[in-house]
């Protein structure tokens, strides 16, 4: 706002201080030469630009100030086409409902039956994802292993390897094997589960882990065999394979070192779903994990969260249309993650076509992440509860991003291992109760018939007709 | 010797046969026969056994190592020992890329030439080559000590951490944050005990040694040229 709203003219009252810009000036006027007569000329009502917001604008005083770009946790936090637009249609005079209790409606699911001797098998079709030590606190991950034990599914070890708090307290633990291979060793792997080749992730389809000199102490730092403090960042590619060809050797070789048991899972972030899902077939995975670009990650570069990547939405239709293709649904298990949040968008993917789904994000809410309890510490940290993304700085009030102490010890793993399990109980709940109005005795049984769509994007997404119409976009004529 | 023919009794049957082996019942030396280039053979061993692959080997021989000593009779494919937790794998002839990829542990050995990615990762493995290495060898070398008697290409540890490089031959290029650093006289004792676990003869002050420089590790804008 300027402070002398009329720069052409020449001050002649004298007064001192800016005249209120709102208030319209009360003499008449000189402009440009011209006299105007109508002493009252209002202003108009300041105007923020769309396109330089305060965001953008906050944004780019930030980066003229340090010279490097934003690093945050989290997904995608811009709003995307999701689950939200889509609707189940439930029972009508053609379809009839199950009971709520009485009928039956499953929720089993078994992962990685195609090559491995001992497929997991889970009581619900929602894992933890992975997640490092290293990113969360021993702590957190003890409570994600109590949390998933007590839901009867898996947790899954991140990119500092396994620890032996999180082997004991869950039952069923998948370890990654990444690209940075921090702490891999045979050991750990024939101890674990089930084992998830890490290609990519949604949040950053492309790029490698990383993790700041703050929460690289004397623990992680041995795990991952580094010096203390320092910025580490994983490699993006793996260090001995590349192609889909070379991943179809290297699992080979995994499954020679723990003698066929266990389930090989390939995990893609969304980029180009129908062939990533058809060349983790061709490669011999057993399980897909397909990640969108509202799944989160401890660390990565804003610009890389927020524009590199596919909506969560976007990645499933493609992923089961090429398993349909390959003859593969159902024998190679499908596993989407990426902003799943509640019951009705579990039971949207798996209408879709997923054999299950996993939660990140999500977990550590349930865990107390982001809750407003710790308002006045958000503040401090300059931020407040819900927005709070500055994991990597790992000053998390609630404990679970953090490596310090006094921190990570405000975080009880009983009392949130059991949040942890309430809230999967409540997802699951809300799954099933979907499933039995659609008339659907288990899970895996809902299909795409029994959703419609609200957007247009939507319906082109996930290749469902828009809501009172056969339409579905670039698939039927309008 | 037990002898054990891939062709006869494929691959699965060699390999559980190898992980089970206890060496005081059935003995410590092995001989494979056929190896064919198949890939992941003799992959996650785990007792003093002595292991000849009578051959060249795919990809990922002796992949993940722990205590054995694997000797691949002719050339080895990519990731030879990759991972490598402990004991020995000595290849007589060539090795493909990324060879001791990730390595924690143990001693890899290369007589003659290694390619590309040499010791890509190295998390505590010591490599010692004979001949030379291909480009991008050393990159993101954690720790653990590589030794090249030949000539290294480009980009020699880019982006290295805390493994410490000796070349006795020309370096081609550098990669980020590697610098050449003076041998002193712990160096070259180092470097003799590793010429010696290899079996191989050569001066020690022919050598030069390669490390970082220490300037990625924690962000500094003015650095933002060399990422």
């Amino acid at each position: 706002m300027l402070t002398n709203p009329w720069p052409y003219r020449r001050q002649r009252s004298g007064y001192a201080g800016s005249p209120n810009p709102l208030k319209p000036t009360r003499r008449t006027s000189r402009v440009n030469g011209h006299t105007i007569m109508d002493e009252n000329i209002p202003r108009v009502v300041p105007r923020q630009s769309a396109t330089f917001d305060a965001y953008t604008m906050s944004e780019i005083r930030r980066a003229a100030s340090t010279g490097i770009y934003d690093i945050r946790g989290g997904g995608a936090k811009r709003p995307l086409p999701h689950f939200d637009d889509l609707l189940f249609l439930g029972a009508s005079i053609s379809r009839y409902p199950l009971e709520g209790y009485r009928e039956r409606c499953g929720t089993d699911v078994t992962l990685g039956a195609r090559h491995a001797s001992k497929p997991l098998e889970l009581k619900i079709p929602i894992t933890i994802a992975g997640m490092s030590f290293g990113s969360l606190s021993g702590q957190a991950k003890e409570a994600l292993g109590r949390g998933a034990n007590a839901a009867g599914t898996s947790t899954t070890t991140g990119d500092g390897g396994m620890t032996a708090e999180e082997r004991e307290h869950s039952r069923l633990l998948v370890y990654q094997y990444l690209p940075s291979r921090y702490g891999m060793n045979p050991d750990d792997l024939r101890k674990a589960d089930a084992i998830e080749v890490v290609v990519g992730q949604g949040a950053k389809p492309g790029g490698g882990g990383m993790l700041m000199g703050q929460k690289i102490n004397d623990r992680v730092a041995s795990m991952r065999s580094l010096p203390k403090g320092i910025d580490q960042r994983s490699a993006c590619r793996h260090p001995d394979w590349t192609g889909p060809d070379d991943l179809e050797i290297k699992i080979l070789e995994l499954r020679e070192i723990t003698n066929w048991e266990k389930p090989i899972y390939i995990k893609v972030g969304g980029a180009r779903p129908y062939y990533d899902t058809a060349l983790a077939v061709k490669a011999g995975a057993d399980v897909i994990v397909v990640d969108g670009m509202q799944g989160g990650t401890a660390a990565t570069q804003n610009v890389f969260i927020e524009h590199v990547g596919l909506p969560t939405l976007a990645c499933i239709g493609p992923a089961v249309q090429a398993l349909q293709d390959l003859d593969m649904h159902r024998k190679v298990q499908l596993i989407v993650s990426g902003g799943i949040r509640n019951g009705a968008d579990v039971a949207k993917a798996m209408a879709l076509g997923a054999d299950a789904v996993s939660i990140g994000t999500a977990a550590l809410i349930a865990m107390g992440d982001n809750d407003p309890h710790y308002e006045n510490e958000y503040n401090k940290l300059g931020t407040t509860a819900g927005a709070y993304d500055a994991w990597h700085l790992g000053h998390d009030p609630a404990g679970i991003t953090t490596q310090e102490p006094e921190l990570a010890e405000r975080l009880n793993p009983e009392t949130a291992g059991r949040r942890l399990s309430n809230y999967l109980q409540v997802m699951t709940l809300e799954a099933q109760t979907i499933a039995r109005a659609c008339g659907k005795n288990h899970l895996h049984n809902l299909e795409p018939e029994d959703l419609c769509a609200l957007t247009v994007e939507a319906a082109a997404m996930a290749g469902v007709p828009l809501a009172g119409t056969s339409w579905v976009p670039g698939r039927t004529p309008l | 010797m037990n002898l054990l023919d891939l062709k006869t009794d494929g691959l699965r049957k060699i390999n559980s046969t190898l992980q089970n082996a206890v060496p005081d019942s059935a003995g410590a030396e092995w001989l494979i026969m056929n190896p064919m280039g198949q890939h992941a053979i003799a992959c996650g061993l785990n007792a003093e056994l002595s292991v000849t692959v009578d051959g060249n080997a795919g990809f990922y021989c002796a992949g993940m190592n722990q205590q054995a000593d694997v000797t691949i009779k002719g050339h080895a494919g990519v990731g030879v020992a990759e991972n490598m937790m402990s004991g020995r794998v000595r290849v007589t002839g060539n090795a493909s890329q990324s060879a001791g990829a990730t390595g924690h542990g143990g001693l890899l050995i290369i007589e003659g030439d290694a390619s590309s990615r040499c010791g890509i990762s190295m998390k505590g493995i010591d490599i010692v080559v004979g001949g030379s290495v291909g480009h991008m060898s050393g990159f993101m070398a954690q720790v653990g000590h590589m030794v090249i008697c030949g000539d290294a290409g480009d980009a020699l540890g880019d982006s290295i951490y805390e493994a410490i490089l000796y070349v006795a031959g020309e370096v081609e290029s550098l990669g980020a944050d590697c610098i050449e650093k003076p041998m002193t006289a712990e160096h070259e004792k180092t470097l003799a005990e590793l010429l010696a676990r290899a079996g191989m003869e050569k001066d020690v002050k022919s050598f030069r040694r390669y490390g970082s420089a220490r300037k990625l590790y924690n962000f500094d804008v003015d650095h933002a040229g060399e990422y």
